[in-house]
């Protein structure tokens, strides 16, 4: 591992907060690993790191959350244990997540004193007017231009997050977490934010802010921490940041033996997408897959890559393209057409859009392929099992039986049951969309195998990943997606995650 | 709790129910007129919960079956009147019978069209059918019951000592297990209530086959309807009021979840035996109505709770 090289402390600032030997551990998978880190006062810290590298954790832990394994949290030299969310606000922590957190049907200022609000005279009433000033004031000594009395729902999402700021004010945050809070904004809009965020720390308050824009992090931060698989990996102070290194840190890690060695022998073009574009802010995306190809999509969240599945799938309509699979033009309009011409996809969201978690493996299995195994009229139980677990066994999924429900199953063995599931549909054009999400190390391997393997016998496959690595190690070809378009086509070997995150990441001026 | 303990659990009770009652009335209860009796008066509801059985496994409801009786039953006594005049009988009867059903499946069919085709939640949908559906029973003839007294076959024919009504109830408990188990309709039935989605993104067609479910709901309470009317041998449009309750209530002690994916035919007949015994019994023992009303009423929350906590220890010991 490298050593974290990690700046000292030695500001006249003072530190507002320090995490000291995180742990925690969720069942089989390490999600921190002695982790710390430290917040000066008055400054805006960037936690940057791929997904799954644990920075959300460390924040559902810092908001009390989670309890860590092991560790200690200090705020303003008072050490702390969070058992709930609530004794987390009340020292000074408020987190702003991605997903807003507000009522959008009551005003600015009901949202901003809700839970607390303003007693009023009489019994069970409140003081609407003294929570209309008071939010006032609060706006106005941060000089955030915002009517107290507007109702969020008609709110731009830049106001929202000056809401959520107010709230956190409100309680007299001290430290703030901001989670991706540029991700839903306009340009505009997000300049107004950094404003407020800058307003923020020079009135001493303490910004932890995550986000995978690079590039606004370069122009705001004044301290910057990398995550890499759980660890703290690398601190540096303001005066230093530099893109290239920081991209370095968040996706340097040993690359070998880990994937497969790829051995497919790429043929002729399987897959054709010509100009696609949905209502989904995807558009022009052009783009092939071969027989025994392995093409890696790569971007940030919201990029557009499940937006590009979910239409060729026919989740999403088309609003204009073509697409083709080995030289015959498809309209898709279902998923139902999607899977009898030949192209599985394996969602993102096992749990959302994968599987039923209260039926039988087999069941789950079986699902789209009843009428492909002679099913189509009459459901032999018996036969079935027996087809199930065979197919299940080529991938070795663990579980009691075929007929235990998925649910009793671990996250790696979801995944398992899912990918049994479009290995029995024999489809020629196969997506897996962050097939190794939530699975632990060991799955993730098997996982690549189980690529590889389908490449060798011929299949076109998109493999979706928001971890570079995975891409890197396993892909014949990196395609790269920013604000739904299609950016970069590189061959795996002619390229480097600096490029293809600097691609993904950073807006061409 | 075991996961087969907690599916013998309605079955036992409802056993434990009838030998209780066999041993406080042996000579009254324990007799085969009675069972018979029994048997008879769960047929309409019986029938009526298998197509409940389904909609509630696909996560869905149907507030519209007691009013879909009364449309049914109304629009077959109307036909059988309107092509046999005053005192219809044999073919006017049977032409009135088609209809009827015919009546409920395409009531069925409006449910489970207007659910997928304009997304609205089951619920809104039936409560809203509901109405119509009793609207239209009452506006046909004018609020007033059709006599049909030649309508007596389905109420009064018996072979081998067996009333007509029980066995088509035993028939289309028979048909709705089998297509439950063994086909793809009963398949996606499951899929759908237990991820709608997942289901979708597995290529099912959600839209036809719940429609289809609601179909086939409208249509054996159109079934349901004849026999109703032939017990009262007239049609009548307050029939089958707050027969839905009952009926839900008998698919829920059964053991289904209405948050979907979860059920069985099997579960449905216990359910359904165990309410009508509990009338039953309480019509022997003397008790008030009243009171079987409040006793009925427990055991749909003793039931659910039961299964509700057999689910969290399972649940728990599972994430531990």
């Amino acid at each position: 591992m490298i050593p974290a090289d990690r700046t000292d402390q030695q500001t006249d600032t003072g530190v507002a907060l320090r995490m000291t030997g995180i742990s925690k551990r969720f069942g089989p998978v390490q999600a921190l690993a002695d982790v710390t880190f430290t917040v000066r006062k008055g400054t805006v810290h960037a936690l940057v790191g791929e997904n799954g590298a644990g920075k959300s954790t460390l924040m559902k832990v810092l908001a009390g959350v989670y309890r860590p394994d092991e560790g200690t949290i200090e705020i303003g030299g008072c050490d702390h244990q969070f058992n709930t969310p609530g004794a987390a606000i009340d020292a000074g922590i408020s987190m702003i997540y991605q997903e807003l957190d507000l009522a959008e049907h009551l005003t600015v200022a009901e949202n901003v004193f809700l839970g607390a609000e303003i007693k009023g005279n009489l019994p069970f009433t409140m003081d609407l007017g003294a929570m209309v000033d008071e939010t006032a004031e609060l706006a106005r000594r941060f000089s955030f231009d915002i009517d107290p009395s507007a109702i969020v729902e008609d709110l731009a999402t830049g106001d929202c997050q000056i809401v959520e700021v107010l709230k956190a004010l409100r309680r007299n945050a001290s430290i703030i977490v901001m989670d991706e809070p540029t991700s839903s904004l306009s340009e505009s809009e997000a300049a107004r934010l950094f404003e407020v965020v800058r307003g923020l720390r020079a009135k001493g308050i303490s910004i932890v802010y995550i986000s995978h824009r690079l590039e606004e992090i370069v122009d705001l931060a004044d301290d910057l921490s990398v995550l890499r698989d759980g660890c703290l990996v690398h601190s540096e102070a303001k005066t230093q940041l530099d893109i290239p290194r920081i991209v370095h840190h968040m996706v340097g890690r040993e690359l070998t033996d880990f994937f497969p060695k790829r051995s497919a022998s790429i043929g002729e073009v399987r897959f054709k997408a010509t100009d696609l574009a949905s209502d989904y802010g995807i558009r022009d995306i052009s783009f092939d897959v071969r027989q025994g190809e392995i093409v890696g999509m790569a971007g940030l969240v919201g990029a557009g890559r499940t937006e590009i599945a979910r239409t060729i799938f026919g989740v999403d309509k088309k609003t204009a393209g073509t697409i083709e699979l080995d030289g015959k033009h498809l309209s898709i309009t279902s998923p139902q057409q999607a899977i009898s011409s030949g192209i599985a996809l394996l969602t993102e969201d096992r749990k959302r859009t994968g599987l039923c978690l209260e039926l039988p493996c087999s069941w789950n299995i079986t699902m789209p392929n009843l009428a492909a195994i002679g099913m189509k009229t009459l459901i032999s139980p018996a036969k079935e099992t027996l087809i199930a677990a065979d197919i299940a066994g080529r991938i070795a999924v663990k579980w009691s039986s075929p007929d235990a429900p998925v649910d009793s199953l671990s996250g790696g063995n979801q995944q398992k049951v899912l990918i049994a599931r479009w290995l029995l549909a024999a489809s020629k054009f196969m997506i897996f969309d962050e097939p190794t999400r939530g699975i632990d190390v060991g799955a993730k391997k098997e996982v690549y195998t189980l690529l590889n393997k389908l490449a060798e016998e011929g299949k076109a496959i998109l493999f979706i990943s928001s971890e570079l690595p995975e891409l890197f190690g396993i892909a014949d070809r990196i395609l790269v997606m920013r604000r739904g378009k299609l950016v970069g086509n590189r061959i795996t070997k002619d390229t480097t995650p600096e490029e293809v995150m600097h691609l993904a990441a950073v807006e061409e001026s | 709790m075991s996961k087969t303990v907690r599916q013998l659990l309605p079955f036992g009770s409802l056993v434990l129910i009838i030998c209780v009652l066999s041993a406080i009335k042996p000579d009254t209860f324990l007799t085969s007129g009675n069972f018979i009796n029994v048997l008879r008066r769960s047929s309409i509801n019986g029938i009526i919960a298998v197509g409940m059985t389904a909609v509630i496994i696909s996560a869905g409801i149907d507030l519209s079956v007691g009013s879909i009786v009364a449309l049914s039953g109304i629009v077959a006594g109307y036909t059988m009147v309107a092509v046999g005049g005053e005192n219809p009988q044999g073919s006017a009867l049977i032409i009135g019978s088609v209809a009827g059903i015919l009546t409920g499946l395409l009531a069925g069919m409006l449910n489970g069209t207007l659910i997928t085709k304009l997304n609205l939640p089951p619920f809104i949908v039936t409560l809203g059918s509901m109405s119509m559906f009793r609207g239209a029973a009452y506006y046909i003839n004018d609020g007033q019951p059709i006599n049909v007294p030649n309508y007596t076959y389905l109420n009064e024919a018996v072979y081998f000592g067996v009333p007509v009504s029980i066995i088509i109830f035993a028939l289309i408990l028979v048909i709705a297990a089998f297509v439950l188990r063994y086909t793809r309709l009963g398949r996606y039935t499951y899929a759908i209530g237990s991820n709608r989605q997942a289901a979708f993104h597995s290529g099912i067609n959600v839209d036809f086959n719940l429609i289809s479910i609601y179909t086939i709901t409208g249509m054996v309470a159109g079934i349901a309807a004849l026999i109703t009317t032939s017990r009262a041998v007239s049609a009548q449009p307050t029939a089958g009021i707050a027969l839905e309750l009952d009926i839900i209530a008998a698919v829920v002690i059964g053991g289904a979840s209405l948050s979907g994916g979860r059920g069985s035919i099997t579960g449905t007949i216990v359910g359904t035996l165990m309410i009508s015994f509990l009338r039953n019994g309480c019509l022997h023992l003397g008790i008030s109505p009243f009171i079987q009303l409040i006793v009925i009423g427990a055991i749909i929350i003793a039931a659910v709770s039961v299964d509700q906590i057999a689910r969290s220890k399972a649940a728990s010991t599972q994430a531990g």
